[in-house]
């Protein structure tokens, strides 16, 4: 406890240098679940509702790119960035564009998939209604979307939790450049390795405090919101 | 609205349906006509369900065909309506469901609240229009269920047990509201194995048994004097719990 307590003033102390850090996380991170969501809610939803030739196996795939290692994605978003590479020319390696575009990667699988495991569940009781009024796929992808919102938002919270815990793939392409690309995860790995074990307990307190408040926020809004509408 | 020729008669020609492998309707022929009230009457697994599925156009034959007299489908789904038997409602306020009912129709929108109020007047939901509708009652989820296909002002509606979950109150109520489709002029098909209903709500019986129709008759002849053994087999064991 006391090297918690001694970490959180080595925090305090910090200000300027750790309030960049933690902006620049939450940047990220939720810059890449706003693009994982755009993304992964449609495509969850086109599974859930449309029966095509391989659906199933694009399903299997989906389930197991959600155990992707952030390290390989990190590599292989890095292969794509680096000079050499196709994207080279973009000039994004070790900029928070990059730690945008890996997260995005890693977290679009987990949104995907669990919206279309949420939406298929829906689907199967919505089906027969909204065919009977005559709902197009389209439409009735929409109103599955609407009508398993609080589902929704579990599956998005699930993606952001990955995001912000995640070291592998920001330290790949982000390089922890201090100032330009440090994020929480990346600093608490640096002042591990260093020894600076209270700086590091101390990030990963204010690191967990953030993902807690998160999430209460969104399950008051949830719950409030399941309360008046059924 | 101009007049315009009704999509019935529906005719079902040699209609077979099988899933899995497994027989559920074998070699229905029949027609419907706009009058009279059909009840489709058979014990639980006959195939009432799936008749009227295939009759409504969510189930497609495996063998035979369903036609309408109009030979645009897009038409023929908008005019007819179906209530199931437990009603799926949408997770927003009771006129909203009835609203969403309308937009789907192509209802322009400045006309879809005055149409969804008189829907919700006609099954008594008006006082619960801003209730959310997934917590009303049962018997509440199953008239609002009717208020939107009352919105529809559908040429046939199917209802596929209607009352199946519901107090014989509630029960009752819906049997008011189906009458008040009659009266407006929609054609009847409810799907029953509740003899007291059929008799209450009905002008025909078609009695169906193991997916085949073994009888068709005017209501009152069909409780006088079934002309099958089968069906009057299945009176004398439905009876005691009418």
């Amino acid at each position: 406890m006391g090297a918690i307590a001694e970490g959180l003033r080595r925090v305090l102390e910090l200000d300027r240098e750790l309030w960049h850090i933690v902006v620049l996380s939450l940047e990220v991170s939720l810059c890449a679940v706003f693009i994982a969501t755009a993304l992964g809610l449609p495509l969850g939803a086109l599974l859930a509702v449309k029966r095509f030739a391989g659906r199933r196996a694009v399903i299997v795939l989906l389930n197991a790119l959600m155990g992707l290692p952030p390290v390989v994605v990190g590599l292989l978003i890095y292969l794509l960035l680096s000079r050499a590479g196709p994207l080279g020319e973009l000039g994004l390696l070790f900029t928070p564009g990059a730690m945008i575009i890996a997260q995005s990667v890693l977290v679009l699988p987990i949104i995907a998939a669990l919206a279309r495991q949420a939406l298929e569940d829906a689907w199967r009781e919505y089906e027969e209604q909204l065919r009977s009024l005559g709902a197009r796929e389209l439409q009735a992808g929409f109103t599955l979307m609407w009508d398993a919102r609080f589902s929704l938002v579990t599956a998005v919270l699930a993606g952001l939790g990955r995001a912000a815990a995640e070291v592998g793939a920001v330290m790949i392409v982000g390089g922890n450049i201090d100032g330009v690309t440090r994020v929480m995860t990346t600093a608490i790995a640096l002042e591990t390795s260093k020894g600076d074990l209270p700086l590091a307990l101390g990030l990963g307190a204010v690191l967990i405090a953030i993902v807690l408040a998160v999430n209460a926020a969104a399950q008051l809004i949830k719950e409030g919101a399941q309360r008046r509408y059924g | 609205m101009a007049k315009r020729a009704s999509i019935l008669p529906l005719a079902l020609d040699n209609v077979s349906y099988a899933s899995n492998g497994q027989s559920i309707i074998s070699n229905v022929t029949l027609t419907i006509d706009a009058e009279p009230s059909t009840i489709i009457l058979g014990a639980n697994g006959a195939g009432k369900s799936v008749l009227m599925r295939l009759m409504h156009g969510l189930l497609s034959p495996s063998a035979g065909r369903v036609r309408w007299n109009e030979p645009d489908a897009a038409s023929v789904r908008r005019r007819q309506a179906m209530v199931f038997q437990r009603p799926v409602m949408l997770r927003r306020s009771a006129l909203a469901n009835v609203l969403y009912a309308l937009s789907l129709a192509g209802v322009p929108a400045a006309e879809r609240e005055a149409q969804a109020l008189v829907a919700l007047d006609e099954v008594g939901l008006r006082h619960l229009a801003h209730r959310p509708a997934r917590v009303l009652s049962g018997g509440e989820q199953q008239r609002l269920a009717l208020a939107r296909a009352w919105a529809l002002h559908p040429e046939v509606l199917f209802l596929d047990e209607p009352t199946a979950n519901l107090d014989p109150g509630a029960a009752r109520e819906i049997e008011t509201v189906i009458r008040a489709f009659d009266a407006a002029g929609t054609k009847i098909v409810m799907a029953t194995h509740n003899l007291g209903q059929a008799r209450r709500v009905g002008d025909e019986v078609i009695y169906l048994q193991a997916g085949r129709v073994i009888e068709r008759a005017p209501i009152e002849q069909f409780f006088a004097r079934p002309a099958s053994a089968e069906a009057a087999a299945f009176m004398k064991g439905e009876l005691p719990w009418v």
